[in-house]
């Protein structure tokens, strides 16, 4: 019970920590951070405290388990808090995001091993708490691509200086810089974007389906969230999919651009909610379309570019 | 050089000189003969303190150090490349051995590696003929004599000029750079590769490491620390953020990746949990200077290696054992991260590091006797001898102990520096530099 007392005492800090954090965030970054926050609190005040009473040694030794559990829970919550955090500093130190970046996959080997990630799953709405804040950076690496089979591009870039030689990976993400010039053939990468995001849905679905037992696939999550992180270390420091990179990416386009960045971030805080209904709330003469499937057709995909590039 | 045979516990400390600094001290080194002693701090600066003359001759006041140069090593940058600000801070001075009158040292930030002379100047030459006292050029035609011009004595000026630049070869933070015992190549270490260069030459280095995966998702290790043998000029030591350290000899390849030796300890399975990885972290390796032994130091403990074994070290000394029961809480904020260094007396029978609320801790090898020491102002006065402290990890507590819930996690000291010689000891709390002798 002192521990618990403790880590309440912990929680509180961190909670109040979060919350000043927190400001000047991307509200659906902050949705995000903020959920794992509670369920995180959730789950350290109101379980620990109602089971306190037990007397039996059956309940005893469950009372260990799920405090462990629990505990465990909160670790990985914190973890992901974390990384997620380290991506807003100026400057993130390798070691420590390795560090943690270990540590959040042996949390989670552990629970895809004892079958409590398929809990954590449910919790988060069809999506693991790693998948959801990895689904949010929709228009950085996915999974998904890979699952495609194409991989990052490598160019060879010359380092300031012309010194050195550096390879820079760089994909069709937008939050990626590249050398070549700005906005043509980045706005040529929406579309890809749009497949990817929908890919990213359908495979964090399957993932949900699979993720039960399965080791396999708990290292390709953990590869996900390995590349959030790391991915960006190659290029640029900044959290991806943040809308600041966004800003300074599109400055030049219309300010329409912006709606579709805010739907497409609010399709992974909504996963069940269609691509279709949030199309229909952009400004455009595009009829009423069916909300039952997630699926885009072309005429969709034509029209969102009209839109970019018609201003 | 007297091997001295005390005891670390028996050692009376005194406080001879505490410096504050503007800045957070970062790195603390004291050069080969000790009479000067480095620091640099988060603000680029570099400050040199010299052992006073006087005090060489007096054996009571050999600990009188006195600021004696100045500069600014590095300047904050900007990387275009990645939008990102290149801190100032000094990550490392490394002396080179003195081959002339000027002295020479190395200082890193996370970027960017410069050699700086450091010479005095004492004389200044007078008389010359085409120009005045003050530097005004005289009119030729008034000129009807020659002279040669004399040097005068002066007042004692020391310069330091940067003389090389090595830039531009590393992706990542540089964490460690290392002298060779040729005095002729260098290492310089980030966190994913080691290059190795000249001293003379600027545009190029060697890679020697590379540990950076084809696929950075599947990066689980990074490099913390780098250090050459002090005598073996090919062979040196890079420590991982698992635990490892790898030997290797350059003779072997030009690219070291395969390791000659791997050093590693066995992970004891009753001490496991979710931060064990965190904590067998190392976060500074030093050889003895015999070149025998290697020192690691990880979170919670330092541990000796004996070269000539792998499988496990041959000392291990807890640091602050009574930290293992809050892993949770120091992770939650950050403390579990802090690097601290460690390092050996001149005869390699004392080791030291350091530790939260400002304590930091001796290690005797061969008495087997541990002392915990606090550098403070509140107790450590002047000429007075530094009291042993103890930390009480439960139960009553006795007077003079202080509870682990009263340690201070701001206070850390994260750099410690032992005179080469004699027991001469510097320490680095945040902004303060405590310099303290043993009474004699």
């Amino acid at each position: 019970m002192c521990r618990l007392a403790f880590w309440s005492m912990s929680l509180q800090c961190w909670d109040d920590a979060l919350v000043s954090a927190l400001v000047g965030w991307p509200p659906w970054l902050e949705a995000s951070v903020q959920h794992s926050s509670q369920f995180w609190m959730a789950n350290m005040y109101s379980k620990g405290t109602k089971r306190k009473f037990f007397d039996s040694v059956d309940a005893a030794m469950d009372n260990k388990a799920a405090l462990y559990s629990r505990q465990r829970q909160s670790l990985l919550d914190m973890s992901l808090i974390k990384l997620q955090l380290c991506h807003m500093l100026v400057e993130p130190n390798m070691c420590r995001s390795v560090l943690i970046a270990n540590t959040v996959r042996h949390i989670r080997e552990e629970m895809t091993h004892d079958g409590s990630w398929q809990l954590v799953t449910e919790a988060f709405g069809g999506s693991g708490p790693s998948d959801h804040l990895v689904a949010t950076e929709v228009l950085c690496r996915s999974s998904a691509l890979e699952q495609q089979g194409g991989g990052p591009k490598l160019y060879s870039v010359m380092g300031y200086d012309g010194c050195r030689e550096e390879e820079v990976v760089t994909d069709e993400a937008l939050c990626s810089v590249t050398f070549s010039d700005g906005a043509p053939s980045l706005l040529g990468t929406i579309d890809h974007c749009w497949d990817r995001a929908e890919l990213r849905m359908a495979a964090v679905e399957n993932r949900v389906i699979k993720d039960s037992g399965s080791e396999v696939e708990s290292g390709e999550g953990a590869k996900t969230v390995m590349g959030q992180v790391f991915g960006t270390f190659e290029i640029k420091n900044v959290a991806p999919g943040s809308d600041l990179a966004l800003e300074e990416l599109f400055s030049a386009v219309d300010a329409s651009y912006y709606d579709l960045d805010t739907m497409l971030t609010s399709i992974q805080s909504t996963p069940k909610m269609g691509p279709y209904n949030l199309l229909d709330s952009m400004a455009s003469s595009h009829g009423p379309t069916s909300n039952s499937s997630c699926r885009t057709d072309l005429s969709e995909l034509d029209h969102i570019m009209e839109i970019i590039v018609g201003s | 050089m007297e091997a001295f045979s005390c005891r670390c516990y028996q050692f009376n400390l005194l406080l001879v000189m505490l410096f504050v600094t503007a800045d957070i001290i970062s790195t603390v080194e004291f050069n080969h003969s000790g009479e000067l002693l480095a620091t640099g701090d988060k603000g680029g600066r570099v400050v040199i303190f010299q052992q006073e003359l006087e005090s060489k001759n007096q054996p009571q006041c050999r600990g009188e150090y006195n600021v004696y140069s100045t500069f600014q090593s590095h300047e904050p940058e900007f990387d275009y490349l990645k939008s990102l600000e290149i801190e100032e801070k000094i990550n490392k001075i490394r002396w080179l051995p003195q081959k002339n009158a000027a002295q020479f040292l190395l200082s890193t930030n996370d970027k960017t590696i410069k050699l700086w002379k450091i010479s005095e100047r004492d004389k200044r030459p007078e008389g010359y003929n085409l120009k005045e006292e003050d530097g005004r050029y005289r009119d030729p035609t008034t000129v009807t004599t020659l002279r040669v011009p004399v040097f005068q004595p002066m007042d004692l000026m020391v310069e330091a000029s940067p003389r090389r630049v090595f830039a531009n070869a590393h992706t990542y933070h540089i964490n460690s750079i290392s002298v060779n015992s040729d005095c002729e190549t260098y290492l310089s270490a980030d966190d994913l590769r080691i290059n190795l260069w000249n001293l003379e030459i600027t545009d190029r280095s060697f890679n020697i490491v590379d540990i950076k995966p084809v696929n950075m998702e599947e990066l689980t290790e990074v490099i913390t620390a780098a250090e050459f043998h002090p005598n073996q000029c090919n062979t040196f030591v890079y420590s991982s953020s698992k635990g490892t350290i790898r030997l290797c000899d350059m003779r072997a390849s030009a690219l070291c990746d395969q390791h000659s030796k791997l050093f590693e300890e066995p992970e004891d399975p009753s001490n496991r949990s979710f931060f064990s990885e965190i904590i067998s972290s190392i976060s500074d390796v030093k050889f003895s200077h015999s070149g025998r032994y290697m020192m690691t130091r990880d979170y919670l403990s330092v541990k000796i290696w004996d070269l000539n074994m792998e499988s496990r070290p041959v000392e291990t000394y807890q640091v602050h054992e009574y930290l293992r029961s809050k892993l949770c809480s120091l992770y939650e904020n950050d403390c579990i991260f802090d690097k601290f260094e460690c390092c050996w007396n001149g005869n390699d029978s004392v080791v030291m590091t350091g530790s939260y609320n400002n304590f930091f801790r001796m290690f005797d090898r061969g008495y087997r006797q541990d002392v915990t020491l606090e550098a403070s102002r509140e107790s450590s006065k002047p000429r007075s001898v530094l009291k042993p402290r103890k930390v009480c990890t439960g139960g009553k507590r006795k007077k003079d102990e202080i509870s682990v819930d009263s340690l201070d996690f701001n206070k850390k000291i994260l750099h410690t520096a032992w005179h080469p010689q004699d027991n001469i000891i510097a320490v680095a709390t945040t902004n303060n530099l405590y310099i303290f002798q043993d009474k004699l």
